[in-house]
């Protein structure tokens, strides 16, 4: 059943047209990665999704519910969250306060405790610096923070714009292998990437995204054997 | 003896001010605009107060009204003429803001007229021990001021609403993949803010009875200048920028060879904090975001 179903979505700049009503689902228990070049509509594609800019038509149902013209912060109390290109973590808050803003739309029960727990223990670095400036904490451990915080609103659908950029190859291996943890215990990704190679191998579908349109849609693994798939994105 | 007095007295007006740079910080920090219709909400409470102790003659009374009339009349003026503007260039929004002053003022002069009318709240006397001679009004003014604004730093510390008013004055965008609604959040903000607008327009009229439709511009200005001093967007900053006007002003004012330059040394602190730290005294140095 689809979970996500985005039906030709279109979204302007002005006079540009960023996506050029394009349509894509995403099933309860999947992994579903949109690849694409730089300025492709990946970000725009999933910041409309999630309500924080407006389409101009189409539409966009979540769990059941039209959120095409739905705020933001009410997608987020459907359970739709979102790791945003960048990371932003709130800068000026420590760890532990990034978290607890994660979890602003649950309440502050035991229930929060274990789940901050639950963080901790898939994030033990979090926990180690739960008191530190996350202004002050590298990119991967923002990276971490990002994660965690979206993780705190137990999701059912969790979005992850770019995450793996501007981290070290090593980094960018472990932030696959936890996303492919996550999906594991039970969330639906979906997941926006440059890293082609890597998010198709995790990917049970992908599209291929390219000016605003959807030019290609497979599994990840035949989207990865796909000709203008290495071409393009996988550097052969 | 003299020189506490006169600290006392610097302190008092200095809550005063700190009050009213509490309300251009807050508004500046969540909803990234300067609300120059901020000093007219005094105004407004002011004459909410004369309203009500002419019919009533209570000036807790009257506080309460101005409280209420200038919430709803701030939360109001937010709807109607800043948040249409949500997103456009910031001059816009600044001139609305200033369009907004000058109609307050105009509508008050309509309905008042220029001539000042009396409030006197209340005679209270002074107060004397231990060889000092205090206004009874300076004590009320620092005692009140002083619990309200720690019970707004608690408040912003740890209430869920004040947490999301940090999270959304750093990152709107975060903060609304956060569940945060960052329209409510800013309604809220344009309520504190008037409501602590109305506290400083009694704090005002229980120093000088005089009132006219433009008994919030000057303190206004001055509050701002407290804002910017303190770092605009600081909430601690508001209040040590608003103390330290005030007690500049009440200590520049027993000198008579500078008492007539009295705003000027205000300003002239402004530019010098400006020059040596260009967020003020606590504001922080923002990373630009990439």
């Amino acid at each position: 059943m689809a979970l996500l179903e985005v039906k030709d979505l279109s979204v302007y700049y002005g006079v540009i047209q960023a996506l050029k009503g394009i349509s894509f689902e995403v099933n309860e228990g999947e992994i579903v990665t949109l690849i694409g070049a730089n300025g492709a509509g990946k970000t725009t594609t999933m910041q409309s999704v999630i309500g924080l800019i407006p389409s101009r038509s189409g539409s966009v149902i979540y769990d059941g519910h039209d959120i095409t013209k739905t705020p933001c912060h009410k997608i987020v109390h459907l359970g739709m969250s979102q790791v945003p290109e960048g990371r932003r973590v709130f800068q000026e808050l420590t760890v532990y306060e990034n978290l607890v803003m994660g979890a602003y739309t649950k309440k502050r029960d035991a229930a929060f405790k274990e789940d901050i727990e639950k963080i901790y223990t898939r994030f033990p670095r979090l926990a180690e610096r739960k008191n530190q400036i996350a202004g002050t904490l590298s990119g991967g451990e923002q990276q971490m923070l990002a994660m965690g915080r979206a993780l705190m609103s137990k999701p059912k659908l969790l979005m992850l714009d770019e995450p793996s950029m501007g981290l070290s190859p090593l980094l960018v291996d472990k932030v696959f292998e936890i996303i492919k943890d996550i999906n594991r215990d039970g969330t639906t990704i979906l997941l926006v990437e440059q890293n082609a190679g890597k998010s198709l191998a995790i990917s049970d579908r992908a599209y291929v995204l390219e000016t605003g349109s959807i030019v290609l849609s497979g599994t990840g693994d035949e989207l990865a054997a796909s000709d203008e798939v290495k071409k393009a994105y996988l550097g052969g | 003896m003299k020189f506490i007095e006169t600290l006392i007295n610097g302190l008092s007006m200095g809550s005063t001010y700190a009050m009213i740079s509490l309300g251009y910080t807050m508004v500046y920090g969540i909803a990234k605009m300067l609300n120059f219709a901020h000093g007219d909400i005094i105004m407004v409470g002011g004459y909410t107060i004369f309203i009500t102790m002419s019919l009533s003659g209570n000036p807790i009374l009257g506080l309460l009204a101005a409280v209420i009339f200038c919430v709803a009349l701030g939360v109001t003026i937010e709807k109607i003429a800043y948040k249409p503007l949500r997103g456009a260039s910031p001059l816009a929004v600044l001139i609305t803001a200033i369009g907004v002053s000058y109609l307050l003022q105009s509508t008050a002069q309509i309905i008042f007229g220029s001539a000042p009318k009396m409030v006197n709240i209340a005679n209270l006397g002074n107060v004397k021990f231990a060889g000092l001679n205090i206004p009874l009004y300076t004590l009320i003014t620092l005692g009140c001021s002083m619990v309200i604004m720690i019970v707004l730093s608690l408040f912003v510390k740890y209430t869920k609403t004040g947490r999301a008013m940090i999270a959304v004055s750093e990152d709107k965008g975060a903060a609304q993949l956060m569940g945060i609604n960052v329209n409510g959040i800013i309604m809220i903000t344009f309520a504190i803010g008037s409501a602590l607008a109305a506290f400083a327009g009694l704090f005002m009229l229980m120093k000088s009875p005089s009132l006219t439709n433009t008994l919030g511009a000057m303190p206004g200005i001055k509050a701002f200048t407290a804002a910017v001093i303190g770092g605009i967007g600081s909430i601690p900053g508001a209040m040590v920028g608003g103390l330290l006007i005030g007690v500049v002003e009440a200590v520049s004012l027993t000198i008579p060879v500078i008492a007539p330059y009295t705003d000027a040394i205000e300003f002239l602190i402004l530019i010098v904090i400006l020059l040596v730290r260009p967020t003020g005294i606590l504001g922080k140095k923002r990373r630009e975001k990439v």
